[in-house]
């Protein structure tokens, strides 16, 4: 350790309650406030998801008191058909923007990333508090389209043009409620690009003695990747709101095209481009999915080494990988677009990189399995979410190859497949390494353990549960159930039925099993037994080397000095199962990066 | 009549060690049992990475915006050209003189920082840098009523979109300079600048610069 006696802290502990619990610079309460912040999210997409689902299983079917969240959209109880649309919008929207790109990379690495790389605290702390509470704004401005006249937006999270851009003539939602979503999204992007500024600082800058970057643990390679993403594709889906906005309060034509007639009426607007919207939104978009999925593939690493008792195959593998992810995630966007009218040309020059992405995925896989591979594996909550998240991102990744074919894309690229397969794939793997990540860091988080029994419950329930309702998702895609239908007319669609209400059961058996998590959240946070050591997973990544919870200044008066590599497990002559990445001790590892 | 005297600025020539983390082991790996006192600072200042992040940023943003402006043209007969503002090329000037009179209060400061001269640091050029950068806000303001009067609104024609969304969104990025310059010229006089604060604050307002040359590029070729 480094004698950082005589050095203070950049910031001092707070003593009021407001600088420490409300409008603090301390990143690890940052990090809790957005954890919070992404399960209420959770609890209200999760809620909205139920409600569609008994919809679409029984459509006049009476929900008790759904008319209290909107007298018109639900009149006697029964959802209309647009109330589902926006429902539907609002689903996909705050649990894309407020739990899945919130709770991995901004909560977890917010808590987590300056201790892994041995830093105090965030270099730009006063912007680190502000990230959060703009998208606290942003998600306070999003809910507040549900009590707004017409209520929320019906465009879906993608908001294609020009349905979003024409007013409130295009229904409901459409006027105030789009203003309301672009406004929030906007909003949402300001307080991310605030804290991957924050993000990439740290790792490049605040790095301890020591720590060079391959020393980092895959964790924190993943939120520092996802930054990068993330500074970049949240920075032109902000402008692209922008010009949504204008389009509806200052009446210019960025995406309305001309002579476009609504209810017989003809729009004002003139020449704009409807595609200007998808280039925009899917250049962000598509980086998106990887934003929610490469911290889950740091964190379930990082979980899985713990577990395993030894390193991955090849540490810099899967860290070039993930950032061939990143790069590769760019140049694909336009396979979002193929039923467009995209020149076919254009088509194979999004397949083609669609079809690479496919191979640092598989890598990452791979190395996944292969390190998996005989070794005696400790079975606890946060590893066998980890192995979930691990078979959700191959199941769900395997219909992805079928959609990457421009031509097998034109024929389910509306159905339910592709339904299936982003909620495999982003959805519920994304939820699968925040659980992974909850159940492994708590103790470092509140000093306390979570119930192991109530744990494993949470995971046989949701894995089972997810799988009931996606995979037939599958089914019902290639049988021909177009996405956003909210009912089934006397069609070819009747024999589906059966499906849909089979995928709802399971949906509110899953839902209520969520309700196990969070009552081990709370009731483990105040009532869980003390965690019995700062070390009770017998980590080596330095946010096990300091005390539980960690300090204000995350390590006390000592400063760590790092002198290995992250995961050294199982070394031989070591005088225990696991070297810390603080400790002095000479080993002679094979597995130590030079 | 109370006279207030303040005492000399205190500059860091560097990074404070009591920062405490930071010291970079990024090239500078601690084999296990080695000596520490080998081990060097070699991170640079976080604002120094931190500057650099945030014009990718605002780089993205506006390439965002200039893919919009070229696929929007492309889109529909109705784009209209018209004549940019005369005052706009006069703007220009402003903008590359405040570079100019940054870059020579940058270099003073510096020369006194180094100097660690006794007295009241060379503040002058920054509060010229700080005029020029008003007068070109100024400046668009009044490109902006000046096509309004005209009755050239932001809805009038695509075009004219553009041209008004172009040119607020860089004089509100702008607007951030000017506080960093305010924050600079305070820290100056008045407590402890790091060099580091100096050159991110500069380099911000330099980008702003060519920013704008872009811009007016840009819109000098399309509109």
């Amino acid at each position: 350790m480094h004698d950082m006696s005589a050095h203070a802290a950049q910031h001092g502990a707070a003593t009021s309650f407001i600088r420490k619990h409300v409008f603090s610079l301390d990143h690890k309460v940052i990090g809790k406030q957005y954890y919070a912040l992404a399960l209420v999210a959770a609890v209200v997409g999760m809620f909205l998801s139920w409600l569609m689902r008994i919809h679409l299983g029984w459509g006049n079917f009476a929900i008790p008191g759904l008319h209290l969240l909107s007298s018109v959209g639900a009149p006697g109880d029964v959802m209309t058909p647009e109330y589902y649309l926006q429902l539907m919008t609002m689903h996909g929207t705050i649990m894309v923007f407020f739990v899945l790109t919130t709770a991995p990379f901004a909560a977890f690495g917010n808590f987590f990333l300056p201790i892994q790389t041995g830093a105090e605290d965030m270099p730009f702390p006063h912007f680190n508090m502000m990230s959060f509470w703009v998208t606290f704004v942003a998600f306070l401005v999003m809910v507040a389209a549900f009590f707004v006249p017409d209520g929320p937006t019906l465009g879906g999270w993608t908001q294609y043009a020009p349905l979003s851009a024409v007013g409130a003539i295009g229904g409901p939602g459409q006027g105030l409620g789009v203003v309301l979503w672009a406004a929030s999204i906007g909003i949402f992007c300001i307080g991310q690009l605030l804290g991957s500024l924050n993000f990439i600082t740290t790792t490049l800058d605040m790095r301890c003695k020591g720590m060079s970057l391959m020393r980092l643990p895959l964790s924190a390679w993943g939120w520092f990747i996802t930054s990068i993403m993330g500074l970049t594709a949240f920075a032109v889906l902000m402008p692209a709101c922008i010009l949504l906005i204008l389009d509806h309060l200052a009446g210019t034509s960025f995406f309305v095209p001309s002579n476009l007639v609504i209810n017989g009426q003809i729009l004002p607007h003139s020449g704009g481009s409807t595609l200007l919207w998808q280039h925009l939104f899917w250049f962000f978009g598509h980086p998106e999915v990887y934003i929610a999925i490469v911290p889950g593939m740091g964190i379930v690493s990082h979980v899985l080494i713990t577990n395993m008792r030894r390193p991955m195959l090849s540490h810099r593998v899967l860290i070039y990988s993930m950032g061939a992810l990143a790069v590769l995630s760019y140049m694909v966007y336009g396979h979002h677009m193929f039923v467009s009218g995209m020149n076919p040309v254009s088509a194979i020059a999004f397949s083609f990189p669609t079809l690479v992405i496919t191979i640092p995925s598989t890598i990452v896989v791979l190395i996944w399995l292969g390190s998996l591979y005989g070794c005696h594996l400790r079975i606890n909550s946060a590893s066998l979410f980890a192995l979930g998240f691990i078979s959700m991102f191959i199941s769900g990744g395997v219909s992805g190859f079928f959609l990457a074919q421009p031509s097998l894309d034109i024929m389910l690229h509306a159905t339910y497949f592709v339904v299936g397969h982003f909620h495999l794939v982003m959805g519920v793997a994304a939820m699968f390494g925040i659980f992974a990540g909850t159940y492994f860091w708590f103790p470092k988080m509140t000093g306390r353990m979570m119930n192991e029994t109530l744990g494993q419950a949470h995971f046989i329930l949701s894995f089972i549960g997810a799988y009931c309702i996606f995979m037939p998702f599958h089914y019902l895609g290639m049988a021909g159930n177009v996405r956003r239908y909210q009912a089934f007319t006397d069609d070819y669609l009747i024999p589906l039925i059966p499906v849909h209400k089979f995928i709802t059961i399971s949906a509110l058996v899953t839902g209520f099993a969520q309700l196990i998590f969070i009552y081990n959240l709370i009731y483990s946070r105040f009532k869980g037994p003390l965690a019995p050591n700062d070390n009770p997973w017998e980590g080596t990544s330095l946010e096990w080397s300091t005390a539980t919870p960690p300090p204000h200044n995350n390590f006390g008066d000592k400063m760590p000095v790092v002198y290995h590599d992250p995961y050294q497990y199982s070394v031989e002559g070591a005088s225990a199962d696991y070297v810390m990445q603080t400790s002095p001790e000479k080993i002679a590892s094979p597995n130590e990066e030079k | 009549m109370a006279t207030t005297v303040h005492e000399p600025p205190k500059i860091d020539l560097d990074r404070l060690p009591s920062q405490g983390s930071g010291n970079g082991g990024g090239r500078n790996p601690v084999p296990a049992g080695g000596d520490l006192r080998r081990i060097k600072p070699s991170s640079p200042p976080p604002a120094s990475t931190g500057i650099w992040v945030g014009l990718a940023a605002i780089t993205m943003t506006f390439a965002a915006f200039t893919s919009a402006l070229i696929v929007r043209q492309g889109s529909g007969p109705d784009w209209q050209h018209f004549a940019l503002p005369s005052i706009l090329y006069l703007n220009s000037l402003i903008i590359i003189a405040s570079s100019v009179t940054l870059e020579i209060a940058r270099r003073h400061i510096t020369s006194f920082m180094v100097s660690k001269t006794e007295g009241a640091a060379p503040a002058g050029w920054l509060y010229i840098t700080l005029c020029l950068g008003l007068l070109f806000v100024a400046g668009q303001t009044f490109a902006w009523l000046q096509l309004r009067s005209q009755g050239f609104g932001l809805a009038t024609n695509i075009s004219y979109s553009f041209f008004y969304v172009l040119t607020v969104a860089h004089a509100t990025h702008l607007l951030g300079g000017l506080g960093g310059l305010v924050r600079v010229i305070g820290k100056l006089n008045h407590s402890t600048l790091r060099r580091s604060t100096l050159n991110a604050t500069s380099l911000y307002w330099h980008f702003m610069g060519a920013l704008w040359l872009y811009l007016l590029l840009l819109l000098w070729m399309k509109l």
